[in-house]
Formats: C-alpha cells, structure tokens, sequence
C-alpha cells in the first residue's frame, strides 16, 4: 500500500462521495446496487408488449422502456444495467409492481384518476378512443344503431364500466356481455354471440388485422371516450420519476418516437408480418409536443358527449 | 412494499357513479350464490339417478351409468365450461345455435349447465358408494317382503344410503360453490369475477381479494353449519349412519 495508492483510493472514495451526495433513493439506488432494472411486460398486449414466435418479449412500449432504461443508466454513470423482463398479467402487475419485483410496468395500461392513487404515470405514451367493431354485414355506424342489440365487452375494462352507464343513460335497451379477455370478447362478437365488440380502438385494429378474413369487420368511425396509455411506476419515488419524464420528455423531441412509432403501427410486425395501418392519432402528436401524465382525458382531446355522458354522477 | 392501503376503497363509488365497490363484490355474490345453489339442485338429481343405475342388476344400464361419469369427471371443468359456451351453439343446427346464443343471462345458464353436469357424476359416484355400503341383507330383505326394486330404493336403499354420504356431500357443496367462480371465463359476474373488476378499476388488489376470501370463508362456514345440523336432524338411531347399533 504505497502512498500514492492510498491517495487515489481516498480521492476516489471522495468523488463517490459526490456523486452520491444527492443520496440515491428507491428505484434508482436499488438500480444502482442490483445493477440491473425489472421490466414487467405483456404476453399479448399487441402490439404494445408481447411474445414473438421466438420467445422475445417486444413491442411499442418495451422499446419505450428500453430508452428510459439507457437514460437511466447514463444518470447513474453505469456502464452497463441489466435488463429483466418479467411477464405480468392484468391481476398481478400491481402487487408486483408494489413489492419491488418490477420497477416499470410497459404495457398497455390506462392512466386514470383512480389507480393514480396506487402508482405513478410516466408521461402519456399512446391515445386510445373507445369505438365499436362489429361485421359489416350487420350495419353498426354508431352506438345509436346497438338500440336492443347484444353488446360484447372485456371484464374489468373501463369500456365495460361505459357501456354499462351509456345504456342506462340513453335508453338503449342493449344486452351487454362480458368476455375474460379480449380474444374472447372478439371470438363472442364473431360467433354471433354479440353484435358488436366495443373496445380500445388500437385493440380494435389488431383483432381485425389478424382476423382470418379482416374485409369482414368494420370499425365505427364514432369515438365513444378518450383514455391515455402510460408506463406503470411506483408512486412517491421523485427521483426515479423525474428520471424516466426527462428520459421520454428528450425522445418524444426527437425522430426517434416516430420511428419507433411507425415500426410498430404502420410496418408489419412479428410473429405474423401483419401490419396494423394505424396511423398517430392528432391526440397522441398534441401530447408528444407537449409531454403530460394527467390522467384527466380533457387534457388530450375534446371529450366525446358519450364519455362526459358517462362520468357524470 | 410500496403499497397503498386503502380499507375504505369499499365505501368509495365504483366507476358506473351508481354503486359502491361494496355492492360490486356484492352482486358477484348473488350471482355465485344463483349459480352454485341451481346447478346443486341439478347435480343432486342427476347424481341421484345415475348413482342408481350404476347399482341396478342391469349390466347395460350399469355401463351407460359409468360411462356417464366417466365424461363428466375426467374433462376439467375450464374446458368444460369453454365447450358448452362457444362450441356447442356450433355444432347445433343453425336456428338452435342462434336461439341458444341470444338467451338472456347466457353465461349464467350455460355455467348452472355446466357446473350441474360436471357435480352430478361426482355425485353419483358416492350415491352408488352409499347404496353398496349398505349391508347386502337390506336389499334381499326388502325385496323379500315383497316390495318392488323402485320400493325398495324409495324407502329403504337410498334414504340410507343418503345419511351415509352426507359428509362427502357437503364437500360437493362446498366444491360446488367454489367452482362456480370457473365461470368467470365465460363472462359471469361472480364474486371472485367481482373482485377482480374491483382490482381492476381501483388497483385495490389486496382489498379486494381479502374480502372476497372472507366472503367464500363466511358462505362456506354457513353451509358446514347447515349440513351438519341437517346430519343430526335425519340421524336414525341404530343406523350406520348414527354409529350405534352395529
């Protein structure tokens, strides 16, 4: 131990000591001392978060989390996180995201006044409108053309919740159903169990483009609400949140959001090369200009008379 | 754990601005009380008919019997409840799926149907077990008095056989209750669908299943309670079923 050594050992234990002066908390120091960032991720959600036929978690928001995750490492001076994808469902993505296994959730989850109370947004990242999918055999322009017809949506959705308040509220007289999951609420409305599937309208899109025969299906051109799609954190950890705004803020200036945009919405996509053709909605180009996790929808469009027909208490 | 306790989550209106969480959870419960109680009452005849022709001298009636059970008990009930929701309206004749398809409350009949179904052959398994518990002499004595066989299985067989197995048949019960919650994959809103609607709209997952579990618990505790009073109530002296006797 020469005395030279000695000095650069104190004088790098002095500069970690100013690095660390800002005293990493939460998700951040524990990124920092794993080395490593858990991703929960989707089996299905496309093309938001999904499994490819080769076994690879991918997808719209995972190449968003993927940038943060970049953004975060540079902060914190490392050269290299390592990044675990962690498949989550519906049920289980809040009890693990609050016990630590997962630090950000990339799916397609709904920003909303109600789960802000459990967990915190990155800033909104995808606009969905709520529309209606039904054969084009049987005539559906509007919400006003299910008058007595059966109506398909997915438990546990807010689209349920809507539909479920719109048709009181309007007099329609529909019968509504629930399917588990969206597969299931599509395969109702295509066996005739529901004239029409009512959903988030990118859903929509993916069902019809990977239909068997998608000239069949139609989706209405009335949009019934609007809802923000964001990355899930945990709530009360400032630093890491501030990481992962200004983390989308700088990508959402740049051209790689379009690029990445276009890669999954407008190009085909794996596993099947289907291409969703869906080009970025006004709403979501007003957000990427201006970056907001308000869970409010009045914040990123003109709400649709149904949907303020529905909050109204 | 970064969690958010939030006990008073029930009280709070769920998303249709009419109902609390509270009657959320509530109404699931109503609909898996309807359930499980019409699809034991269908089980419990069922299981009592086919429980009978796997006892009867018949060897063909004996075979249709077990073949009966054997479909109903080896298929799990998942795939069950999906085979009588979406492929059976298909393979009907074209009018009969469509009328069948646009019943009102579809998933709450085709769950009572299926559940019934899938109990009933568990049921008539432990009929034919109390039947054949039964001291052989019991038959022979009463057909020997010149009873006819269905006599003899309406006053002697099977109200015997019926006190042997009401333990085993509480458990169906208590099965049957919470096998009723399968039905949410086919869009029944019952407690334990409830309870995930509740997780859903208010990421409240712990609450929510913490008193679904409660609620389960406390029906459960209830049907105990019932079955075994009525198991003292029916308990004949000098019978198997009372211990005394032998």
């Amino acid at each position: 131990m020469t005395l030279t050594r000695l000095f650069a050992l104190l004088s790098i234990a002095c500069c970690a000591a100013t690095a660390s002066a800002q005293e990493l908390t939460g998700t951040l120091a524990k990124i920092k001392r794993t080395g490593q960032i858990t991703l929960g991720v989707r089996d299905g959600s496309v093309p938001f978060s999904y499994l490819d036929d080769k076994q690879q978690y991918q997808g719209y928001s995972v190449d968003l989390c993927m940038k943060i995750v970049v953004h975060v490492q540079k902060q914190l001076g490392m050269t290299d996180v390592k990044v675990v994808m962690n498949p989550v469902t519906s049920a289980n993505r809040i009890p693990l995201m609050a016990n630590g296994t997962i630090d950000l959730e990339c799916g397609s989850t709904t920003n909303n006044a109600e789960r802000q109370k459990q967990v915190a947004f990155a800033p909104t990242m995808f606009v969905i409108a709520n529309r209606l999918l039904a054969k084009k055999s049987s005539n559906i322009k509007s919400l006003a053309d299910m008058k007595g017809k059966t109506l398909v949506a997915t438990a546990g959705t807010t689209t349920l919740k809507q539909m479920t308040i719109l048709n009181n509220e309007q007099k329609l007289g529909m019968n509504i159903v629930v399917g588990k999951d969206h597969p299931e609420s599509f395969l109702m409305m295509e066996t005739g169990r529901a004239a029409a599937e009512a959903n988030d309208d990118i859903l929509l899109a993916a069902q019809v483009a990977s239909a068997r025969n998608p000239s069949e299906f139609q989706i209405t051109a009335e949009a019934l609400s609007v809802e923000p799609y964001g990355i899930m954190l945990r709530r009360e950890d400032v630093p890491f949140k501030q990481a992962v705004d200004a983390a989308l803020a700088r990508l959402y200036q740049s051209d790689d959001i379009q690029r990445i945009y276009s890669k999954w919405f407008m190009s085909p996509i794996p596993p099947k090369g289907i291409n969703l053709n869906f080009p970025m909605p006004p709403q979501l180009k007003a957000v990427l200009a201006k970056p907001t996790d308000s869970p409010d929808p009045a914040a990123y469009a003109a709400v649709p008379p149904a949907q303020k027909a529905a909050t109204k208490k | 754990m970064h969690y958010n306790w939030n006990w008073a989550i029930f009280r709070e209106l769920s998303p249709d601005g009419v109902h609390t969480y509270w009657d959320t959870l509530m109404s699931g419960l109503a609909w898996t009380l309807a359930t499980s109680l019409a699809g034991w009452i269908m089980a419990l005849v069922l299981g009592m008919l086919v429980g009978v022709l796997r006892t009867l001298p018949s060897p063909w009636l004996r075979r249709a019997g077990t073949a009966y059970v054997e479909l109903f008990r080896n298929i799990p009930l998942l795939v069950q409840m999906f085979l009588w929701f979406f492929v059976v309206p298909e393979l009907l004749p074209r009018a009969a799926g469509d009328w069948l398809k646009a019943l009102p409350n579809a998933p709450f009949l085709t769950a009572v149907v299926c559940l019934g179904f899938f109990t009933s052959a568990r049921v008539a398994v432990q009929v034919t077990a109390g039947i054949e518990a039964l001291a052989g002499g019991q038959k022979l004595a009463a057909l020997a008095l010149g009873l006819t066989r269905r006599q003899t299985y309406r006053h002697v067989l099977l109200p015997l056989a019926l006190r042997i197995i009401l333990p085993p048949l509480t458990s169906e019960f208590l099965n049957i209750i919470k096998n009723s919650s399968v039905a949410l994959t086919i869009g029944l809103m019952e407690l334990t669908a409830s309870a995930r609607a509740v997780q859903e709209f208010s990421f409240q997952v712990f609450e929510a299943f913490s008193a679904a579990t409660l609620i389960y618990v406390l029906v459960n505790i209830v049907v105990v309670a019932g079955m075994a009073l009525l198991e003292r109530r029916l308990a004949l002296p000098g019978t198997l079923a009372s211990g005394g006797g032998r």
